[in-house]
């Protein structure tokens, strides 16, 4: 399996007429973790979908091995689906979620019910559930704790450090503290472009 | 190829006629409406309903394509499918064919069926309703190609998407119809082979045009 790396260089990003941030500049490679901040509306949720490459940067490139996963708002999943079936269909592109990890995510009793009854933290388990499926070893979450109650913020953090001590990659943003040991931290208003003189 | 199965029977499971999610079923009673309330309105003239029934038949085909055209791809987009399906390297493209595909089978081969009771409601002769069925054939593919071309494009749109979708429809529809509907009064095959090669036109250009739409989408 190849080391999975992920650089940025000279990142710079632009919506609408705002400069969010420019100048960014990262290098991660396996078995390394960095925690993105920054209050709400700093490009957060822009930075990682450059480095997902469903966005194109303003200025600067993005380049990547290894397979990649993200976890955003969105879950993709289908809302009128038995969750079990909804990540079935996930299941047939990317190889089968297994049971241990279901359990795991507290999600083994709810594969019988539509996704759209799932509580705000449940849905966002059933989420983490098609990311662990997909077995990706660029992991790019963003605000994956929005929702959680303290125990299961707490089995996100363990997912990460076991990902990170597997050899992953991952980045995470969140306006939230997040505890996972040897995390590079990124504060994004640093690289805020200077407010016009 | 996987891939492609995956993504084709999951299309299927919504939009076949009678699928749960949503008024899969509202295209054929659509269309079955039209053939029905026609004659109320314009009279039991035998006459002016044999010439003009085929006709009809046509415009309520290419309306019943595209009464599911907001559902077609905005609520995947939305849900952020696409991006998953992106960051699998699955081609928007290829969604885009697979959908154009499960489309059409969930409405094409159904109107062609439906036209059967509707040509007896209009009073069809059979050689007309022979046209017609080939038409329909070779028509309803570009039916589904201009349906997904206009949910592509507008599938950014939060508000006003209806109503460019309406005026989109038109300039594109007008070649199919022109051809299609033409061949009852040439009563030819040479209607039907043009329709047929328009319908190809507009299936080969789908998918790129669909792709290309929702990369742009996806930027905004």
């Amino acid at each position: 399996m190849e080391a999975p790396r992920l650089v940025a260089r000279d990142l710079a990003c632009r919506r609408g007429y705002r400069l969010l941030f420019r100048a960014l500049s990262l290098d991660l490679a396996g078995g390394q973790a960095c925690h993105v901040t920054g209050s709400n509306g700093t490009g957060k949720s822009s930075l990682i979908r450059i480095l997902a490459r469903l966005l194109r940067p303003y200025a600067g490139e993005v380049e990547r091995a290894g397979s990649i996963a993200l976890l955003d708002q969105t879950m993709a999943l289908d809302e009128h689906l038995p969750l079990g079936r909804a990540l079935a269909f996930w299941g047939g592109l990317d190889g089968r979620v297994e049971g241990r990890d279901l359990a795991r995510l507290g999600l083994a009793d709810l594969l019988d019910v539509p996704v759209r009854y799932l509580s705000t933290g449940q849905r966002k388990r059933a989420a983490l559930a098609r990311l662990l499926g997909q077995e990706a070893r660029i992991w790019l979450l963003d605000e994956p704790l929005n929702g959680l109650d303290r125990d299961a913020i707490a089995m996100v953090e363990r997912l990460v450090a076991d990902h990170v001590a597997d050899g992953g990659l991952a980045l995470v943003a969140s306006h939230q503290p997040i505890n996972v040991p040897v995390m590079a931290a990124l504060h994004l208003p640093d690289y805020a472009p200077e407010p016009a003189a | 190829m996987k891939a492609l199965r995956t993504l084709l029977l999951r299309d299927l499971a919504q939009f076949l006629p009678g699928a749960r999610k949503g008024n899969t079923l509202l295209p054929l009673l659509f269309f079955l409406a039209v053939a029905m309330l026609y004659p109320f309105a314009v009279g039991p003239n035998p006459n002016l309903l044999g010439a003009t029934g085929g006709g009809v038949i046509w415009v309520a085909a290419l309306l019943a394509a595209i009464l599911p055209l907001d559902r077609l791809l905005a609520p995947d987009l939305e849900a952020g499918f696409f991006d998953q399906w992106a960051l699998r390297g699955i081609a928007e493209e290829m969604v885009v064919a697979v959908r154009l595909l499960a489309h059409w089978l969930s409405f094409g081969p159904f109107l062609m069926l439906a036209a059967l009771p509707a040509s007896a409601l209009l009073g069809i002769d059979n050689q007309t309703l022979q046209t017609v069925e080939l038409g329909l054939l070779a028509g309803t593919p570009g039916l589904a190609a201009i349906g997904i071309i206009i949910a592509a494009v507008t599938v950014g749109l939060k508000s006003g998407g209806a109503a460019l979708s309406g005026l989109l429809v038109i300039p594109l529809a007008v070649p199919l119809l022109i051809f299609g509907a033409g061949s009852l009064s040439t009563g030819g095959e040479g209607g039907i082979a043009l329709t047929g090669a328009i319908s190809l036109v507009l299936v080969a250009i789908a998918p790129f045009a669909g792709g290309a739409a929702i990369r742009a989408a996806r930027e905004g």
